[in-house]
């Protein structure tokens, strides 16, 4: 499983709009980098990186090889109610990748 | 960024690769005197399959002319207005692998007026597109902010969908000394 790095409030008033910062590991290869020996990498990416708040997607980023490796998102969500935020990622050969944070709403 | 960097100017750091090629001097290996010394080794059969390689490797590049198209395929044949979007990204950056942007739209995100979607492309990579953010009123505010692959010096353009179908956009001129995506390793 890939690292993660995720940055959400666990506390928040009604209302208030939270940031949310995540970060994944991965190489994010191109698919336009050739070796050594003049055979070129094939792409593996992640591609799809989707955030929910209690099931309903908040977020959705389609990514191409122009994203920097280890894929950085900053985005933001409208603190509705207690629940869980979760996070998946997929992409190239079958990667799959989740997370999740709980967030308490006062 | 360093202090020496910025005793530079734009300007001369985008012309000096063309200045350093050497031109004055005939015998200074260019680029076109390599592609064409590669293709007279070919043509005797001297050449092993790593110059075939590399002369059939053509990287593909993304135009201007290909971002219209990307960008095309996204807007269709609505017009794209300036304005409301702000794209921030750094002028001059030393290294085109991790470059910082943030795309912020000014819209409130109401279930009713929201921003639908924020595109990011760019001119001079392999590929035109660079990111496809889809967001809803739930996203609170219209704000993105990730870390790019720049492969040469070039405009980033932002383009924001709002609800009622109408397009927005920003660029950003970006210099790239160190490029990245196609690099040999």
């Amino acid at each position: 499983m890939a690292r993660t790095i995720i940055n959400v409030p666990a506390k928040a008033r009604r209302g208030d709009i939270i940031e949310i910062k995540s970060l994944i590991q991965h190489e994010m290869e191109t698919g336009f980098r050739v070796d050594n020996v003049g055979q070129v990498l094939p792409r593996d990416i992640i591609t799809d990186f989707i955030c929910r708040y209690n099931g309903e997607e908040i977020f959705h980023a389609e990514l191409f090889p122009a994203i920097a490796a280890n894929p950085f998102f900053v985005f933001s969500t409208t603190a509705t109610e207690s629940g869980t935020i979760t996070f998946e990622w997929s992409g190239d050969n079958g990667f799959s990748a989740t997370a999740s944070r709980d967030i308490t709403v006062e | 960024m360093t202090d020496s960097c910025r005793a530079y100017s734009p300007i001369a750091l985008r012309h000096l690769p063309h200045d350093a090629a050497g031109y004055a001097s005939p015998r200074a290996p260019t680029r076109r005197r390599f592609i064409s010394d590669a293709a007279a080794l070919a043509g005797v059969g001297l050449v092993s399959t790593d110059v075939a390689c590399l002369l059939s490797i053509k990287p593909a590049v993304a135009t201007p002319e290909s971002m219209r198209r990307a960008i095309g395929q996204v807007v269709g044949e609505a017009p794209v207005h300036k304005g409301k979007v702000k794209l921030d990204i750094p002028p001059l950056v030393e290294s085109g692998n991790s470059v910082s942007i943030t795309v912020t739209v000014e819209n409130p995100m109401t279930a009713t007026d929201y921003v639908k979607a924020i595109h990011v492309f760019n001119e001079q990579n392999p590929l035109p597109n660079v990111v496809s953010a889809r967001l809803g009123p739930r996203t609170g505010r219209a704000r993105l902010a990730t870390r790019i692959r720049l492969a040469d010096s070039q405009t980033v353009t932002a383009i924001a969908e709002l609800a009622d179908g109408s397009f927005w956009s920003d660029s950003a001129q970006v210099i790239v000394t160190l490029p990245a995506c196609t690099e040999r390793l």
